[in-house]
């Protein structure tokens, strides 16, 4: 599904990722830790082609492409999600609006046609369930007023309306309480099918409690530094992440 | 935010002015320059009785004494105004004779071209049109069906012969010659425009609409229209205009006058798309229009709705003036500028009846190097107690090179006034924009998405053939604008 090599990638010239390799395969879930800083959310970023962010070495192939020549909207209509840890609010654009011209960009991408509106609320009602997101909520302007847990779920809601193959979730845990926590992890996993793989970034074994990876890499100064099962998670929830520093003979 | 150069860029970039090409149609243009004789040539091409000749007349003299104002927020070139030439009729065959219902049908086509079917049984439903091209109308559509109501929808020139106490009536009742300099000038050499009564208590069956066209190279057109809605009556008027693309500018100096009787409504919309100069700002149409109603009658009800999108130079405010007690007045506005484009425009609410309502809603899109001022004011009499006004002008910029002002004047002269006043300036930050790509929606596309939002306000008030258009114009004009 996913091969990253040797990626390097910088910001205003200064190298954040620092020779990333990364093979995620089909039906996967990924958990990416690691401490403040170590690149995570750069990762994330340009995988999914943030302009920010300089690709200077190493190659990333999603599904038999490469996914570095291909534009933020096709690698999103190619079938990569990224659920933005800060979602931005888009105000006087209602959330109808909004998802019914990216559903039908990815349509016309794969020579579909457009769907029609009564068709399109069908399909906005069945997956509004999937995050419990209220009626209301889908009139407004896109993320505009919403609290942090609307928000974390418009964008599993935006997830389960795409059906990517890879969904990248980027610290969707972060300003959740237990309750919303809960709702975008029972989502998510709604959403996994055999077909599907997931990247889950977080600072926290709390996530991984609900949304249970497979493999367990970290994140260290732009590098992979460590990749094992899941009981790798618990034990930096333990230890913190100074062991790690430690081993690397810091 | 570097753009990707893909098919649809290209797409829109070739659509960006669809409405640019010339007519080929033999064109009576008398020679350029303005002075009495040419007054009065104008006069006498269009038979027009010796009233008329003395209005003109006597703005030209004033209008000799005047100078081009300089307070807008506009770099304007200077104009030579006697290297303008005053009338162009394209109506006129070079042999001899013809009969008044024969339309050339080239002109018929580039009306077609332009969307404007002029044969009755192709037209839009529900829709009367006047085709005005440079200084003459071409036709008038379902002119009968309507008169069988009452309702007289012709051009100016044939109201003069047709109606002339009705024209001699109303013609510069609401915005005088004297009232500033371009008002004077049109007032000298004032061409066609469209003439509108709707008697008492006749709602109009039909949207009446006139569809401007400058097609002449170096020529001025000076629209001239007069709407006048009796007791009780209803109407709503829909204008349109575009100009071929041409390296020069073209000045168009309208006047739109309205009078609104007891209990009568009038519905204004305009959807202005007149070249608006190339990406480097060559060329473009200099459009300096004086457009006002007077709510004369109790319970009468104006509302303007406009949607700013073309032109190099825009220099437009369309007012109301309340004198009817409990009159109530709108202004919706949405001015789009790109590139090289600048526009000053806005509102004047003045309030003198008692009760009387105003709103103010007008949102400003600056783009490229352009520069968007809006400038309004509000005044409320002595005499018009309870007078309430609500004001909102928003901006919103696109990228850092270009301008944003507004310019709100209040003169409130009344203690029982409520007027109200909100402001808010935003821009599309990049953030937006990729959240938008993430989602598979392309730049351009996440530009119309948010500006079509912002401008949802002003969009809803049109009528819903032009909200189609004006949504798809709002996205090409603000092509390649995020860069």
């Amino acid at each position: 599904m996913l091969e990253i090599k040797d990626l390097h990638a910088s910001i205003n010239g200064k190298e954040i990722l620092k020779g990333i390799n990364l093979t995620v395969k089909t039906g996967e879930v990924h958990a990416i830790m690691g401490p403040n800083g170590s690149g995570k959310s750069t990762l994330s970023n340009v995988l999914v082609g943030h302009p920010a962010y300089e690709v200077t070495k190493g190659s990333v192939v999603f599904d038999g492409k490469d996914l570095l020549a291909m534009s933020p909207e096709d690698r999103s209509h190619e079938g990569l999600f990224l659920s933005f840890q800060y979602p931005v609010e888009i105000p006087g654009v209602s959330m109808v609006n909004f998802m019914r011209s990216a559903v039908n960009e990815q349509r016309k991408y794969k020579g579909l046609p457009a769907l029609t509106a009564s068709e399109f609320l069908k399909l906005m009602r069945q997956k509004r369930e999937v995050v419990e997101l209220d009626s209301k909520l889908a009139n407004r302007s896109v993320n505009e007023g919403f609290s942090g847990g609307e928000k974390k779920r418009n964008e599993i809601f935006q997830m389960a309306m795409l059906e990517p193959k890879l969904s990248i979730l980027d610290e969707t845990d972060s300003g959740l309480d237990i309750d919303a926590l809960r709702i975008v992890a029972e989502g998510v996993n709604k959403l996994k099918t055999p077909n599907t793989s997931c990247i889950v970034i977080t600072h926290y074994q709390r996530l991984l409690d609900y949304i249970k990876p497979d493999i367990v890499h970290v994140l260290y100064k732009g590098k992979i530094v460590k990749t094992a099962g899941p009981e790798l998670a618990l034990e930096l929830e333990e230890k913190g992440y100074d062991w790690i520093k430690k081993e690397l003979g810091e | 935010m570097q753009l990707e150069p893909n098919k649809y860029v290209k797409e829109l970039t070739q659509e960006k002015y669809k409405y640019g090409f010339t007519t080929d149609v033999h064109t009576e243009i008398i020679e350029k320059g303005l002075n009495e004789d040419v007054v009065r040539l104008i006069s006498e091409k269009k038979g027009e009785p010796e009233w008329l000749l003395d209005f003109r007349l006597k703005a030209y003299r004033y209008w000799q004494t005047l100078e081009m104002p300089t307070w807008a927020h506009l770099t304007i070139p200077e104009i030579d105004y006697q290297a303008i030439s005053y009338y162009a009729d394209p109506t006129k065959k070079k042999d001899g004779p013809k009969s008044l219902d024969e339309v050339d049908p080239e002109l018929l086509k580039t009306f077609n071209k332009l969307g404007i079917p002029l044969e009755e049984q192709l037209a839009l439903s529900g829709m009367a049109v006047d085709a005005v091209m440079d200084s003459v109308s071409v036709k008038t559509t379902f002119k009968e069906t309507l008169m069988e109501k009452g309702i007289i929808f012709c051009s100016i020139s044939e109201a003069v012969r047709e109606h002339p106490d009705l024209v001699k009536k109303y013609l510069g009742s609401v915005v005088g010659y004297r009232d500033n300099f371009f008002a004077a000038l049109n007032s000298a050499v004032f061409s066609d425009g469209s003439f509108v009564y709707i008697p008492k208590g006749v709602r109009c069956p039909m949207e009446l609409s006139t569809y401007f066209r400058i097609n002449a190279a170096n020529t001025g057109q000076f629209e001239r229209t007069l709407i006048v809605a009796d007791d009780d009556s209803y109407v709503s008027y829909l204008e349109g205009c575009t100009a071929p693309m041409r390296d020069e500018n073209q000045l168009h100096a309208a006047i739109v006058e309205i009078v609104v009787m007891d209990r009568a409504e009038v519905k204004y919309s305009t959807v202005q798309n007149w070249y608006p100069g190339d990406a480097e700002g060559k060329g473009g149409v200099y459009n300096f229009v004086t457009k006002r109603g007077n709510c004369k009658g109790r319970d009468s009800k104006l509302s303007w709705t406009q949607v700013e999108t073309g032109s190099a130079i825009t220099w437009k405010y369309p007012s109301c003036i309340l004198s009817g007690d409990n009159s109530t007045a709108e202004f919706y506005s949405v001015a789009v500028t790109n590139n090289f484009q600048q526009a000053d425009t806005g509102t004047k609410m003045i309030h003198l009846g008692k009760n009387t309502r105003s709103t103010i809603v007008s949102k400003g899109i600056s783009a490229g190097r352009s520069q968007n001022s809006y400038r309004g004011l509000v005044r409320v009499s002595e005499k018009a107690d309870n007078a309430r006004n609500y004001s909102q002008c928003d901006s919103l910029l696109l990228g850092s090179h270009c301008g944003a002002h507004t310019f709100p004047y209040m003169d409130i002269h009344n203690e029982t006034a409520v007027v109200e006043h909100e402001a808010t300036t935003s821009k599309i930050s990049e953030d937006q924009l990729f959240y938008c790509n993430q989602r598979g929606i392309p730049t351009e596309d996440a530009v119309g998405l948010i500006v079509n939002g912002y401008a949802k306000e002003v969009l809803n008030k049109l009528p819903m053939e032009f909200a189609v258009e004006a949504q798809k114009l709002l996205s090409v004009s603000l092509e390649g604008s995020v860069g």
